[in-house]
């Protein structure tokens, strides 16, 4: 047990920074993610034929591979057709990508539950299509989708561990690192476990906190599948 | 006359939490009688209900059923059951199985009788509340007071030796509360001992042998219809009576008697 | 060539289709159990299990990989498994936590009163649960096992870190030998979108046979 303190503070820095760019990694990913996933899901729902077919198609390809899978297509298979990415850019690629398709899912889902009858609304005082999605039924739909959408940080931070294996300096690389370092793997990688259980307690308290701080009394989801 | 007393409650009190439920309740049930229980909502008789076939628990007080306390340390909850059938206000068939699995599950994984047997009495019990032709249909298929049936036969086929309507009839819509009622006054006339909470005043007076009158956690008054009815010795009583027959007495009407 | 090159990976499929079929059972396996004992099992039970849940799930499934593979496999520890079974069941044991949380959920959404009926007619509550509850929970949990299963059929590909041949492991290895990177990657992602696929499929399919009729007839 002492052992196992020696090297979680000897290393303490170490990890910290490994952590610093796990959390860069995962705002990074959210944000793409959600630009991405917001023009999937306005596609999906209220695209032409070609907009909804290539919405449709990025979000069954990203949702239907593994994330690893993607990561490796992206730095290792694309210089094969002559584009080369350093390993951050990579990481942010597969990262934003995979993210956007889910959170294009949980859009969607809120934008149906909206319903037609906002639309309707909304074209009839005399507002364009756009007009309406961007003034009507977003504000809506985007708060109503907050509980479900509260999975992907979360869930999005967990992802952040494989990049590793593309070398990216973040937590998971650091476990590995000191693992060899000390020829202890089992208690460098519970060092790295419990800062991840840091991070998710963490993350999840905020965004309870920012969920409370943003209902609406009665506008709510029933029943909703994530 | 030699009567048998199959149940006994012997001074019941259900407290929870602040509120007493109701206190110092006794009992007795005599074979083949059938007791009404009326009395305002929310004093307690569904929870005395559940206090006599042990689904609730009683603080003090003790429950006979047919001489042996079951309310004893350690006594076997679940063989009590056995012998007390229960019919609820919300009906809760199971709602994967069919009408006549729902009859034969307690007979085939309780009493662990051979399939044969057990399909054999199930459809006996469809058959006496007029549910044969359903037998195959789920829950979700049925109406309201095709459930209720069904419920009733779900009891009846573990053969007890007192059955408890808790409300049967509140949960459904108006027309479909005669067909209940028939199939239960048909029981009574079979001389099953049954124990009915209800506010159907017509059922009471038509089928009860006796009726118990209980508010604020206690029986007030308790005798034959006539007695209650016409010569109602409390106050409470009479003002009770005569506020639900007001309420349900139209309704009467329109069902043409029972 | 092309043929000799898709086959190699596609072998890599059996292997993937092997972890999950090992991990997915075992999973629901424990997760029924624990979902059990959180429910029925009194406090000391229902906290064990609990925490067991809270830590599987709030740490990223390959740092639990390799935590369990140098606990399970590996030199030097307790039980000497290869990476395969390593990873297989490192990965049931992580899914269970999942699925604990899904069968507890669709456990609690039977409604009180079906335990009540059971009870009602004598049943011991070992046999309501048995008989009665857990056959509606099971109808319950299938959508959000169906989305479970997908993503241990894609968290298989973890298992490439351990040096498991499954589809990527092959697709790398394919990538450095033929210099056709994107071919062998775009390959491995176009076999687990049809297994994926496949997956789903099967499953809505069995989630339709499995409603119960609500129309009189």
């Amino acid at each position: 047990m002492s052992a196992f303190l020696d090297l979680f503070i000897r290393f303490f820095p170490d990890i910290m920074r490994g952590a610093g760019v796990t959390v860069l990694l995962t705002v990074e990913g959210l944000s793409a993610g959600f630009v991405l996933g917001l023009l999937a899901a306005l596609g999906r729902n209220y695209g032409g034929r070609i907009w909804k077919g290539l919405a449709v198609a990025y979000i069954e390809l990203f949702r239907g591979t593994p994330l690893l899978v993607q990561l490796f297509l992206i730095y290792y298979g694309l210089p094969g057709l002559g584009v080369t990415l350093s390993r951050e850019w990579a990481a942010f690629l597969a990262l934003g990508l995979n993210s956007g398709a889910y959170q294009a899912e949980y859009l969607r889902g809120s934008i149906l539950a909206i319903g037609e009858g906002q639309m309707t609304a909304g074209r009839a005082i005399g507002l364009s299509k756009w007009k309406t999605i961007f003034h009507i039924i977003l504000p809506q739909a985007l708060r109503l989708a907050i509980p479900a959408w509260a999975n992907e940080p979360v869930s999005l931070l967990k992802s952040t561990a494989v990049v590793f294996l593309i070398a990216v300096p973040e937590l998971m690389a650091k476990a590995k690192s000191i693992a060899a370092q000390t020829y202890a793997p089992i208690s460098a990688y519970i060092a790295v476990a419990i800062i991840y259980l840091a991070m998710v307690y963490l993350l999840d308290a905020l965004l309870k906190w920012a969920e409370r701080r943003s209902k609406i009394p009665g506008f709510e989801m029933e029943g909703k599948k994530a | 006359m030699e009567s048998n007393v199959i149940l006994q409650a012997k001074n019941l009190t259900k407290i929870y939490g602040q509120n007493v439920i109701f206190k110092d309740i006794s009992l007795d049930v005599t074979q083949g009688e059938t007791i009404v229980i009326i009395g305002p909502s929310g004093t307690g008789k569904s929870t005395l209900l559940r206090c006599l076939n042990l689904l609730t628990r009683v603080n003090s007080g003790q429950v006979f059923l047919d001489g042996k306390e079951i309310t004893a340390q350690g006594y076997n909850e679940d063989f009590v059951r056995q012998h007390i059938g229960m019919v609820f206000q919300n009906f809760l068939l199971f709602n994967h199985l069919t009408a006549l699995d729902n009859v034969m599950v307690g007979l085939t994984r309780v009493k662990g009788m051979k399939k044969p047997q057990a399909l054999e009495k199930a459809m006996h019990e469809l058959t006496r509340v007029g549910l044969a032709d359903r037998a195959g249909h789920y829950p979700g298929q049925l109406s309201g007071g095709q459930q209720q049936r069904v419920a009733i036969a779900r009891a009846l086929a573990m053969d007890p030796r007192v059955m408890l309507f808790d409300e049967p009839t509140s949960a459904l819509d108006p027309e479909l509360i005669g067909e209940v009622l028939t199939v239960m006054g048909q029981l009574a006339r079979d001389r099953m001992t049954m124990l009915v909470v209800t506010h159907e005043m017509g059922f009471a007076r038509e089928v009860a042998d006796r009726i118990v009158f209980m508010e604020k956690g206690s029986i007030v008054e308790q005798g034959s219809p006539d007695d209650l009815f016409n010569h109602a010795q409390h106050e409470r009583t009479r003002e009770f009576l005569w506020k639900i027959t007001e309420l349900y007495g139209n309704k009467e009407k329109q069902k043409g008697g029972q | 060539m092309l043929t000799d090159f898709v086959s190699y990976i596609i072998q890599g499929t059996v292997t993937t289709i092997c972890v999950t079929l090992i991990a997915l059972p075992s999973g629901l396996l424990v997760g029924l159990g624990l979902a059990l004992i959180n429910i029925y099992g009194g406090r000391w039970l229902s906290w064990l299990s609990s925490t067991f849940s809270l830590l599987m799930r709030g740490v990223p499934p390959i740092v639990l990989l390799f935590i369990l593979y140098f606990v399970l496999g590996g030199n030097g520890s307790l039980i000497n498994l290869e990476p395969f079974w390593a990873g297989s069941m490192s990965l049931g044991i992580v899914s269970s936590a999942y699925q604990m949380e899904i069968l507890r959920g669709a456990l609690l959404s039977v409604s009180g009163g079906q335990m009540t009926a059971a009870r009602a007619i004598g049943m011991s509550r070992l046999k309501a649960i048995r008989y009665i509850i857990l056959p509606q929970a099971i109808r319950l949990a299938i959508p959000p096992w169906s989305n479970e299963a997908s993503i241990v059929l894609k968290d298989s590909s973890l298992v490439y870190a351990l040096g498991v041949p499954e589809i990527l492991r092959r697709a790398q290895q394919l990538s450095a030998t033929s210099q056709q990177p994107f071919l062998a990657f775009g390959t491995a992602a176009l076999i687990y979108f049809v297994l994926v696929f496949a997956t789903n499929r099967l499953l809505d399919f069995i989630s339709e046979r499995s409603k119960l009729p609500t129309q009189p007839v």
